[in-house]
């Protein structure tokens, strides 16, 4: 018989919140976590705004402990426990409890910050952490020695697909019984003056710094590029009847995933979209499900001229009339764009809004782009059905990524 | 000019406690880095080369795995730098 994997506890740390509980109702009340950077080296980019964390990690972790770890392993463990303990801590065998933890970027600002002390200090004065804390494996790893998992930790790497791809991964763990429970997600610390560059020399990021709570604005027909966001997060999947029998709270059902790659252009869309069409049919047989179980899709829209439009298209190719009725949600309006946490992030907001009945809104649409053609919810959330409903969330990344994860209400 | 032995360990006591924080005031000559300190390899290499900095010193890679407890390198440095 199949193993179902099912969702037993969130956690998350994002620019709308520390928790879970705070991000989302903030989600809900259609809050911009997007700020002016008062860093600095801000004055020497292109772009001065981003999603900072709500609440930075020195607030929640001892120094001591922070010293060893890159930004990006703190938004893990920190999202990591919380997950974990929302899932009521679980008596599990260590050696079928696994992790699989993406960054699209890892420890990029360690990185950076030891190559100039490298230049400014020398060789001996390089922190001996370097390494751990700049692998992208990182942040896993730590998740997995805090929690003594045995049954494998992974990080799967697909820029900003990374973290939906994680899930997926640890979705396919639990069903080829490599492990009971995973825990799973996505982080990114890439607020840096140099990745910032980077992504403006790309023309990707939105320059509306005079207006940071506004400068993400998915569909909206002035939209100029992402915001670059940081922070994580984390789910816990369990096999279903491992969660039944220990008597957790069932949040959702991860149902299924559809993986497939453009094979277009290292950066644009494929202007066709059919990777990401063939993603969400592979999704939805692979979830048991039709495009007409679909009421609510949180989707990758990054606020960036050809995406948004692109991404729209293959959604309405890929589920006809059916979509109709699915209310679609652009979380990243609210959080920037987390790169590899973003999949993670939008997993945990699709969890709660299954579990809620709530889709949450989408915001800064002044003037909708005609070109766009689904039904976006806009500034207020907006009631799922009762019974059983499914929800799709899509993600893609540089290198032409495509994932589309399924969950189903349970 | 040599450095007292109280003047060394009162560095050092501040030195593990940035990197390990552990308290200084539960740091003293008999204490093993490892076993006690919670200062594993990769600490010990920033115990090091902070002692270096701090009392301009020079304490060779090949002496540091024989300074197992804080008295071993409180005398390795005052002894140095004399």
């Amino acid at each position: 018989m199949s193993r179902r994997v099912v969702v037993t506890g969130l956690g998350a740390t994002t620019p709308l919140g520390g928790d879970v509980a705070t991000s989302w109702s903030a989600l809900l009340a259609g809050k911009s976590g997007v700020r002016t950077l008062t860093e600095e080296w801000a004055a020497t980019i292109p772009v001065t705004i981003a999603g900072r964390v709500a609440v930075d990690p020195s607030v929640v972790m001892e120094r001591v402990e922070m010293r060893r770890l890159d930004r990006s392993e703190q938004f893990a463990l920190i999202a990591a426990r919380e997950a974990w303990k929302d899932a009521g801590s679980p008596d599990v065998e260590l050696e079928r409890l696994g992790v699989v933890i993406a960054s699209g970027i890892g420890g990029v600002t360690t990185l950076l910050d030891q190559y100039d002390i490298l230049k400014t200090k020398g060789a001996r004065f390089v922190s001996p952490h370097t390494v751990p804390m700049l692998m992208p494996n990182g942040p896993a790893a730590n998740v997995g020695l805090e929690l003594k998992a045995r049954a494998g930790v992974h990080t799967p790497v697909s820029a900003c697909a990374s973290g939906a791809e994680a899930i997926g991964y640890a979705m396919e763990m639990i069903r080829s019984n490599r492990a009971e429970i995973i825990v799973a997600g996505g982080v990114e610390a890439a607020v840096h003056a140099l990745p910032m560059a980077a992504f403006a020399a790309m023309k990707a990021l939105s320059t509306r710094n005079d207006e940071p709570t506004r400068a993400s604005r998915p569909y909206d027909k002035d939209r100029d590029g992402f915001v670059l966001g940081e922070g994580g997060g984390i789910l816990v999947l369990e096999e279903l009847e491992h969660a039944k029998a220990r008597g957790a709270k069932i949040y959702a059902e991860l149902a299924g995933q559809g993986l497939t790659s453009d094979g277009y252009h290292i950066a644009a869309p494929d202007p066709d979209g059919s990777g990401v069409q063939r993603a969400i049919a592979f999704a939805l047989r692979d979830a048991g499900l039709t495009t007409h179980d679909i009421v609510h899709l949180n989707a990758h829209a990054t606020s960036t001229p050809v995406g948004d439009v692109a991404e729209a298209n293959a959604l309405r190719m890929a589920l006809g009339d059916d979509i109709d009725h699915v209310l679609v949600s652009a979380t990243k309006s609210m959080t920037g764009h987390l790169l590899g946490g973003a999949g993670a992030i939008e997993s945990v907001f699709i969890v709660k809004a299954l579990q809620e009945r709530l889709a949450p809104p989408t915001i800064n649409i002044d003037n909708m782009d005609p070109e766009v053609t689904i039904n976006v919810v806009r500034d207020k959330p907006q009631t799922l059905p009762a019974g059983d409903i499914a929800a799709l969330n899509d993600s893609f990344g540089f290198g032409g990524h495509n994932v589309v994860l399924a969950f189903r209400s349970y | 000019m040599a450095l007292s032995q109280a003047e060394v360990l009162a560095g050092i006591k501040e030195i593990v406690e940035e990197v390990a924080g552990i308290p200084a005031a539960s740091i003293e000559m008999d204490k093993n880095f490892t076993d006690d300190l919670d200062v594993d390899s990769l600490s010990m290499v920033e115990v090091v080369v902070a002692a270096e900095e701090r009392f301009g010193v020079k304490i060779p890679d090949d002496q540091v795995s024989a300074l197992a407890t804080v008295g071993d390198a409180v005398n390795f440095i005052v002894k140095v730098s004399a």
